[in-house]
């Protein structure tokens, strides 16, 4: 058993709804007792989605334990496909129902019915709902993709791809998907097929018919497309285009990968400066505050490994934490944390999380909903850049995370949080000031907390309990250096206090000195 | 009996009451199941702690079905079943034994932890309830540990409710006195307003279940009376009357009508004088019926469907149907305690004749089929339904608000019915 909190993912059949709720015409079939239908207000209330999603749950209860619980599957399946007579139909057991065996795939074929039925083996009690969606999408794809569908011939016409991986409850993906099928098709190529998001089971059939593939979210995309890889010898390219670099190294893969099939594809148009504002924006003197601000970030490994990019190459951040909670990608957040020579954080497991957030004291967090929480008790500036996310990170506006529109909207997000530049130059000047001081928020976060005049109430958490008394043999501090103490910055105070507690302890110094204050600030000066 | 004429199942036979029954419908029920209720009891018993014993569904449930990923300092958890335990190469018991010190270690500011049962652990027969005794032992006196079962093939939504109070009554310290205890959560605010008016009529001692903290349980004996606050404590009424307890038979208290009649229970058993009775509660009563009005021209007439969700669909649709002039067309519920809801029934019937709409256990597909052939102006409704029937052009209400938001007792009367007239409201004011 696992103490768990909070969890980054749900159980794989959520995968497999995120695929089904993604996709035109496909339905899902899930044996599961009552109450797991909770899980459609994920798509209608965090997706604000106007439509149910397509499921129909057997929702047994214990009376039906006693009789027949696969018969009420049958029944269930059955009147699935007589309402909704859609293409094709998944279906499988969700945790409990796996326990009772009653093998949905066989009963549903059994039945005989006039459409494809793809069964799903989701092992509820090892895998989560990022591989649950992963192969969801990949049985779907190797049971109605065409087998004998190849490329038409390129003479007079442009190339064609597919995009692989968006889901519902994706982050972003829509947005995404719109962004780089216009990036692609600037750049001389067509998509042929996104899916699984607004992709038909009839669609799918045709994904043999493209020349190459791009997988935009591995997590969800990679096992179809490796698959495709293998039965069409499709080319497949894997750079997550998030942030300006990245950009262009997608559409150099692009133009590489089209080279190869015989086409020359022009990058220049793309690749001029001026696609995108972050460059100037990061280059502009206001970002000069932005200049070495620790960020930890954390989140799925594609959308983390990304921004641990952007947030050193494109904004001048210093990354003080990457990782990831899908051990699936451990080893892609491991090579890519050892380059910013960091040792990634691979866990699933929230307390951890908090634990290393806390213990690298950074001025940012970049995480998901789950690092919203433990910023929000740090008092820490935090912005999401992957799932799982609330209502809240699901904007109106178009806000892709790829392309160069994505590369702004990472700006615009991960800038908001924080106090800007100016005015965190006079709240440190002026922090004693009754109405404006570090207890106030940012100008522009006005809501965001009132300041807080009483001492910081104890706060109740799980994680394990911070030491307050002092060490025995512990450096003290002088009334005057706990007073100058006070003057440095909320969002280092705890680093500063650390730092000279243990230049102190060091060199045997018993009580600390506003002295002892600067000799350390200067001692561990960047 | 059905509003279409759909044919529904013959009706158990019943035995509470001796109105025509509700019908029955089975199918598909897009109902939460009764780990939800640890969204709202964690925040009501303040130094509890609810350890679920699950899969990593109940984790996901629970953290997803109220958007409660809000809440940045949770007092639940779920130990999540893997594959080992399954295989049987943990012992489930140790296992949670070691999930169960990390815990406490962790908080040592819990004292009283609830192992909550849930699918999985039911269908592998895990035994909670000596695992709860076990470590009750090994924690005592400073953690109580008890158990009880939200499970989605044993409870549904509000139950849970009823079997985490069930779980407390066998531990309520003992007393010859007379009492007075009011059964089921209720906000803060307004168990402080109801302890005032008991106080100004001179009922007491009075004591709420479930209590804020874990040591002030309040006592139980043949000489108490209790109130239910809330319409789905089946078994926990049945525990307390087994303890000697006196049930007050009594509509719910919602809205200025139910209020009164719940409180007058109260007042009769305590012999409290009628013309003191209306001194104290002219005033708020005053205010309720003012409040209410207010909204009555919103919402009188305006016909209104209900999907199932809390079992408090029987009360409120009294409320709305009696103090605003509202027309119900279906009132589906997901269970119905038929006693408890005695005096409900008969109040709805006097507004609407003997054939009442209501509905047990709807399926959701012809539900839906009824409810857009109906086209009501109001439709109450889960989470899952909302978004999607208003892009259908239906205005709805999300039920779960009904458990969430204060609105028993007479200064709420006006806010609840604030909740139906706000997507009215709204309905007018919108252009685009």
């Amino acid at each position: 058993m696992k103490l768990t909190v909070w969890t980054y993912e749900g159980p794989p059949h959520i995968g497999a709804l995120r695929v089904a709720t993604a996709m035109n015409g496909l339905h899902y079939v899930l044996h599961a007792p009552q109450g797991d239908t909770y899980a459609d207000l994920l798509f209608t209330m965090i997706e604000r989605r106007g439509a149910r999603p397509p499921i129909t749950y057997t929702t047994f209860q214990a009376r039906d334990l006693g009789s027949d619980t696969a018969e009420l599957f049958k029944s269930a399946c059955a009147r699935a496909y007589e309402r909704f007579q859609p293409e094709a139909m998944i279906v499988g057991a969700s945790c409990t129902a796996e326990l009772i065996q009653d093998d949905p795939g066989g009963l549903a074929t059994a039945l005989d019915l006039p459409i494809p039925v793809i069964p799903l083996e989701l092992p509820a009690y090892q895998r989560k709902e990022a591989w649950g969606a992963a192969e969801t999408f990949y049985r779907l794809t190797r049971s109605l993709a065409d087998p004998e569908a190849r490329p038409a011939p390129l003479e007079g016409r442009r190339l064609r791809c597919n995009l692989l991986g968006p889901t519902a409850l994706g982050f972003r993906n829509r947005d995404d998907t719109d962004e780089i099928s216009l990036l692609l098709n600037r750049l001389g190529v067509d998509v042929l097929t996104t899916a699984p998001l607004n992709a038909s089971p009839s669609d799918l059939t045709h994904l043999g018919e493209a020349d190459f593939n791009v997988v935009l979210y591995p997590e969800t995309g990679d096992l179809a497309a490796r698959w495709l890889e293998r039965t069409f010898k499709t080319p497949t390219i894997r750079t997550a285009p998030i942030g300006v670099g990245a950009t262009r190294d997608f559409i150099n893969e692009v133009v590489h990968t089209a080279g190869a099939l015989g086409v020359t594809l022009n990058p220049a148009p793309l690749l001029a400066d001026g696609l995108s504002r972050l460059p100037w924006w990061s280059r502009s003197i206001d970002s000069t505050y932005l200049t070495g601000k620790r960020v930890f970030v954390f989140g799925d490994a594609t959308h983390a490994i990304a921004a641990a990019r952007v947030a050193t190459e494109e904004m001048g951040f210093e990354l003080v934490g990457l990782g990831c909670y899908n051990r699936e990608f451990a080893r892609e957040t491991r090579a890519a944390a050892e380059q910013y020579g960091l040792e990634a954080l691979i866990t699933d497991d929230y307390l951890d999380v908090e634990e290393a957030i806390a213990a690298s004291n950074p001025e940012l967090v970049l995480g998901t909903q789950m690092e919203r929480h433990i910023a929000k008790r740090l008092r820490v500036p935090c912005a999401v850049i992957s799932a799982p996310f609330h209502v809240q990170d699901h904007p109106a506006r178009r806000a892709p995370q790829m392309g160069f529109e994505g590369a702004n909207s990472l700006f615009d997000a991960w800038v908001h949080p924080l106090t800007m530049g100016l005015e965190e130059h006079l709240l440190e000047m002026f922090r004693e000031d009754f109405e404006f001081n570090d207890q106030s928020p940012a100008s522009h976060l006005g809501h965001a907390a009132a300041p807080k005049l009483a001492p910081q109430p104890v706060v109740e958490t799980l994680a394990a309990p911070k030491p307050v008394a002092v060490e025995p043999g512990a450096p003290a501090w002088a009334a005057d250096a706990e007073r100058e103490l006070k003057k440095i910055p909320f969002f280092v105070r705890s680093k500063a206090r650390r730092n000279t507690e243990s230049f102190a302890a060091e060199r045997g110094v018993a009580l600390i000195t506003v002295e002892t204050l600067y000799d350390a600030k200067a001692h561990y000066a960047r | 009996m059905s509003p279409d004429g759909l044919p529904f199942t013959a009706t158990p036979p019943d035995t509470g009451c001796a109105a025509p029954p509700p019908a029955v419908e089975r199918g598909q029920r897009a109902v939460f199941c009764g780990l939800t209720g640890i969204v709202w009891l964690h925040r009501k018993i303040q130094d509890a702690f609810f350890l679920v014993v699950g899969s990593r569904t109940c984790a996901h449930l629970i953290q997803s079905a109220a958007g409660v990923m809000i809440f940045a300092e949770p007092r639940f958890a779920t130990a999540i079943i893997e594959e080992r335990d399954l295989a049987g190469l943990a012992d489930a018991n140790e296992e949670l034994d070691r999930v169960v010190d990390r815990l406490l270690a962790r908080r040592p500011d819990i004292k009283l932890l609830f192992l909550v049962g849930s699918c999985p652990s039911e269908v592998i027969k895990l035994d909670l309830s000596r695992a709860a005794q076990r470590l009750s032992e090994q924690f005592s006196p400073d953690v109580r540990v008890l158990n009880y079962s939200g499970s989605g093939i044993e409870t549904t939504f509000t139950e849970g409710e009823d079997a985490c109070l069930s779980a407390l009554v066998p531990e309520l310290p003992e007393t010859e006195a007379a009492n007075l205890m009011v059964v089921g959560a209720l906000a803060d605010v307004v168990e402080d307003q109801f302890t005032r008016l008991f106080e100004q009529l001179g009922i007491g001692p009075v004591a709420f279940l479930p209590a804020r903290r874990a040591d002030a349980l309040p006592p139980v004996g043949p000489e108490t009376k209790f109130l239910l606050a809330q319409p789905f404590l089946n078994e926990t009424a049945r525990l307390l009357e087994a303890r000697g307890a006196q049930r007050l038979a009594a509509p719910f208290p919602l809205g200025a009508e139910g209020t009164d009649a719940w409180l007058k229970a109260a007042a009769d058993a305590w012999g409290v004088a009628p013309s003191h009775f209306d001194a104290v509660t002219a005033a708020p009563r005053a205010r309720a019926v003012q409040s209410t009005a207010a909204r009555r021209e919103k919402l009188a007439d305006k016909s209104l469907f209900f999907f199932p969700d809390s079992q408090l669909e029987l009360p409120i649709a009294r409320f709305l149907t009696r103090e605003l002039g509202m027309r119900p067309i279906e009132i589906g519920a997901p269970y119905l305690h038929r006693r408890h809801l005695a005096e409900e029934t008969a109040m709805l019937r006097e507004a609407l004749g003997e054939d009442l709409p209501i509905l047990e256990g709807p399926d959701v597909d012809a539900q839906l089929d009824r409810c857009r052939a109906a086209k009501p102006d109001l439709t109450v409704c889960g989470l899952g339904l909302a978004n999607p029937l208003e892009a259908e052009g239906l205005s709805t209400k999300w039920a779960i608000e009904l458990v969430f938001t204060p609105i028993q007792g007479y200064e709420q009367a006006g806010d609840l019915a604030e909740l139906f007239a706000r997507p009215l409201d709204r309905r007018t004011r919108l252009r685009v």
